[in-house]
């Protein structure tokens, strides 16, 4: 095991070595990535990495949240069993297969009705030409990615809670909803912080659902409507390809940065999840 | 919270209720919301994926750019060959990890190696074929299913060694002890009597372990890379299930995003059946349990 | 315990056990990887080739050019194609690769506009476009060439490839030759930074966004564009006719071309008044010096059939086939190639 993780991180090091050499610290902030001319700057997949994975939690945490509450404290037990097994399924389904459902099902109608919509309200977020694939699109895939993960966990969180602490809150009166409002989500707060963090570690190492719908352009995010990348899908988009060493030490140099970034987020969300669950 | 005054007023108490059932609507409606993109993609892989289906398509390899027909033979058996060489490095080591865990897991090693199996459990697997590349391909000059293979055994390995742990911790410690007391050593009851017990849940892991990395595509893309044809080899580069999936999805021929539907349909029926099958064996091992 | 590994294994062998030809296993697989611009004509002459030699497979993925150069730079495959040719550093870093020539093609600029109306643009619009200068189909600089036609109030949307490609080398070749600000603001190369718009992996990719998009417009190895049924623009060239890309206006680009002795050349904006302005000779690339018994002499035998015989399915496909005087050139450089240290194919 430690043997897998020290390759993983010392092979991507050693190919990593001459961006490293060549940039510095400046490699994180510099947003120019021209292969032409050999410089390479992380931040346009950074914040794009950022925009997806942002917008994925901003949909995925209510939604995840208040489906595992309804299954949790709403449900009757056997609908729980029954719908459980569905949303845990779509946490099986292939990252590519989530891909091509986005790039064929999803991408076009928001290009034709969604987007126009949005751009229609004027909003810098919403600049620019409706083109389908892109961050927005990227990051709605992303949220179906997480959702199961986020029901889940969250639901592992709130079944944690003491029945007891339930049951004090409706022998003073309060209704369902004020029980779990003021009984059973203070009480399994760090637990569904846990969750979210961990859910964001899966957004943003996820490759291929996102290398297939957000557009592949190496530029800084202008809106949610323009197309980018992520450090995850630009590594899939030129790591075969990178003809010079310096461009494949970049992408390795990306891919360090993207698994130092996730190590972190899960290693606090699996303390946070455990200090829950004692 | 001091929850309801003992004399709330009749407006106060319908205010109250009318907030509960809005909030329990609300709630039942993320379930619906949740299910909304599975359904629809189950549907959309169904309906398309049906329409490619047939037996060339599972047994043929792929045509020529502009000819019509042909299938992912190829894919499929080169997908059972990057998952075997996974397994058989995957296996030994996890169940290995996870037996240990199991049986001295508590000490300070114990704890720094489920530690990093949670670490390794997150890492993106695109990092993982950046890792495999600069270690097997660009060294021995070429792409294989070795290299695939390799890059998801280590995706699998946390996976593994974790459930295997599991299991394990649910087989009664009178059976180890009864069997170090007839003078079985410590390695050997492990093995013989605890994993054996055992057997159903380890099943299971390496059943849903593979049923993961059977969908990994982001390493294989610089690992095993693809193949045009059959091949056996471990040595040479293989196509693959879901790298045929991404090709086909991209390219701008019709008959091709067809048949990467059919694939899809296959690849999910493939996680379907290795998922069905670790439900089973864990439900067949463990009488009452689970 | 001992079971375990077996039951996975039969598992895995389960699911293939449907196929029913197996693979004979003493078939030589030689490996190729690269350009997506010529995968269309390469998949069709490699399926050929197995009736001329029927132990040995072709494999060759199409993963761009710029994946050509880098893989067989860290010989991980057997040879590699490219439609861009190496520059001397990169060729530094590869020594004893030869340039093969094995086909002309041209690069289309394809769109996706309601009612496909015909379209043309001078050169300086088409920089323009791919420049972010010219944003909407209905700018009068896009009218001025095309009198009659009714162009759409539509946002255009710049579609080009995100991964390295030796289509982009060539496109940005030419309108590095065309336009002094695309000279000094995006250069030439395998990959550049795009001022603008919407990238597509591989030919494949920007043509799957070119069919589906509307207001689209890119550009596309010519069959490509075919295939699709994508309208093609016509272009000005260096002698200000207007010209489609085709397979006569791309063999006229190569017409009378100067060919230095390691083939590496150019052919963008030809002055043949003839000649389509953005074509380009598709390369495959091979060491001299072949080390393997039995995939150096399938290679270098597999490249003589190819630059000879082979020749004949470039047309149906839109590619044009190299002029005679290439084709004695690469005659030559085949002949050069040895096993360790033996010539493999005699004069």
């Amino acid at each position: 095991m430690a043997a897998a993780l020290g390759l993983v991180v010392a092979e991507s090091w050693k190919l990593a070595l001459p961006a490293l050499h060549r940039f510095g610290a400046a490699f994180v902030v510099s947003a120019a990535w021209d292969p032409t001319q050999d410089s390479f700057g992380a931040l346009p997949f950074l914040l794009g990495t950022l925009v997806t994975s942002a917008e994925a939690m901003a949909l995925a945490l209510p939604v995840g949240l208040g489906a595992a509450i309804f299954l949790s404290e709403m449900a009757p037990p056997r609908l729980r069993a029954f719908v459980r097994f569905p949303i845990e399924m779509l946490a099986a389904i292939p990252s590519v297969v989530v891909g091509l459902w986005g790039l064929f099902v999803l991408a076009p109608p928001l290009r034709d009705h969604v987007e126009p919509l949005f751009a229609r309200t004027g909003l810098p977020i919403f600049a620019g030409t409706p083109v389908g694939v892109g961050l927005l699109a990227a990051g709605l895939v992303l949220a179906v990615m997480v959702l199961p993960t986020v029901t889940s966990l969250s639901l592992e969180a709130l079944t944690a809670v003491p029945r007891a602490q339930r049951e004090g809150f409706y022998a003073l009166g309060a209704t369902r909803w004020e029980t779990v409002r003021r009984g059973v989500l203070p009480a399994a707060r760090s637990g569904l912080f846990g969750a979210a963090v961990l859910a964001l570690g899966r957004a943003l190492g996820e490759t291929m659902a996102v290398a297939m719908v957000v557009g592949n352009s190496p530029d800084m995010p202008r809106s949610l409507l323009s197309t980018g990348s992520t450090l995850a899908s630009v590594i899939a988009n030129e790591f075969t390809e990178a003809v010079s060493d310096l461009h494949q030490a970049a992408l390795a140099e990306l891919g360090l940065l993207l698994l130092g970034v996730t190590l972190l987020l899960s290693i606090a969300g699996r303390l946070l999840m455990r200090r829950a669950v004692r | 919270m001091t929850a309801a005054p003992p004399r709330a007023s009749p407006f106060r108490r319908r205010r109250r209720a009318f907030v509960d059932s809005a909030m329990t609507w609300l709630c039942g409606a993320c379930i619906a919301i949740a299910l909304l993109p599975l359904a629809s993609l189950l549907f959309m892989v169904v309906a398309r994926g049906a329409g490619a289906m047939s037996w060339t398509f599972l047994t043929h390899l792929p045509k020529p750019v502009g000819e019509t027909g042909g299938g992912v033979g190829n894919g499929l058996v080169g997908s059972a060959l990057i998952l075997g060489v996974a397994a058989v490095i995957a296996l030994p080591a996890g169940v290995g990890a996870g037996l240990y865990l199991a049986a001295r897991g508590d000490g300070a090693t114990g704890r720094a190696v489920r530690f990093l199996a949670e670490v390794l459990s997150g890492a993106p697997s695109v990092v993982v074929g950046i890792a495999v590349y600069a270690l097997l391909v660009r060294p021995m000059h070429r792409f294989s299913a070795v290299a695939g293979g390799l890059a998801l055994a280590i995706l699998m390995l946390p996976m593994l060694a974790r459930a295997t742990e599991e299991a394990v911790r649910m087989v009664p410690r009178d059976l180890f002890e009864a069997s170090l007391a007839l003078g079985v050593a410590e390695w050997r009851s492990s093995l013989w009597v605890v994993a054996r017990t055992a057997l159903g849940g380890i099943t299971t892991a390496g059943c849903l372990a593979l049923a993961r990395a059977a969908g990994e595509t982001a390493p294989l893309l610089f690992t095993a890379l693809g193949n045009a044809f059959w091949n056996v080899r471990p040595d040479q580069p293989t196509a693959s299930l879901p790298v045929q999936i991404f090709d086909y999805a991209v390219s701008p021929y019709p008959d091709w995003q067809r048949q990467a539907w059919g694939a899809a349909l296959v690849l999910l029926l493939l996680v379907a059946v290795l998922n069905a099958v670790a439900r089973i064996a864990t439900r067949a091992r463990l009488p009452g349990g689970a | 315990m001992r079971r375990l590994p077996l039951v996975l294994l039969l598992l895995a062998a389960c699911h293939s056990s449907t196929q029913s030809s197996a693979p004979a296993p003493s078939q030589t697989l030689v490996n190729g990887a690269g350009s997506t611009f010529v995968f269309p004509l390469l998949s069709k002459v490699f399926s050929d080739y197995t009736r001329v030699a029927p132990a040995v497979r072709f494999n060759y993925q199409s993963i761009g050019s710029g994946a050509g150069i880098r893989q067989i730079t860290d010989r991980t495959v057997d040879f590699g194609a490219s439609d861009a040719p190496l520059t001397d550093e990169q060729l530094a870093k590869a020594p004893g690769l030869l340039h093969l020539p094995v086909v002309l093609g041209s690069v289309a600029v394809a769109y996706n506009l309601p009612g496909k109306p015909a379209l043309r643009l001078t050169a300086d619009a088409l920089a323009g476009i791919f420049l972010g200068e010219i944003s909407r189909w209905n700018d009068p600089r896009l009218a001025a060439a095309n009198p009659g036609v009714e162009l759409p109030d539509l946002a255009i949307a710049v579609v080009h490839r995100s991964d390295g490609s030796g289509t982009t080398a060539i496109f940005t070749d030419y309108l590095a030759k065309v336009s002094p600000t695309w000279a000094a603001k995006v250069r030439h190369g395998t990959a550049v930074r795009w001022p603008i718009g919407i990238g597509g992996k591989g030919n494949e990719g920007v043509a799957g966004q070119l069919t589906t998009l509307p207001g689209a417009i890119g550009y596309v190895e010519l069959a490509y564009a075919f295939q699709n049924h994508l309208p093609t623009v016509e272009l000005q060239n260096a002698s200000g006719a207007w010209i489609k890309p085709s397979i006569a206006s791309t063999t006229a680009a190569a017409a009378g071309v100067d060919l230095p002795p390691d083939l590496r050349v150019s052919v963008t904006n030809s002055g043949n008044p003839a000649a389509y302005p953005i074509a380009g000779f598709t390369y495959l690339l091979v060491y001299r010096d072949q080390t393997d018994p039995v995939k150096g002499p399938a290679l270098a035998h597999f490249l003589w059939w190819e630059i000879h015989q082979g020749q004949a399915e470039a047309e149906p496909l839109l590619y044009a086939p190299i002029p005679p005087s290439v084709v004695e050139k690469d005659a030559a450089k085949v002949q050069s190639m040895t096993l360790s240290g033996k010539p493999i194919v005699e004069g």
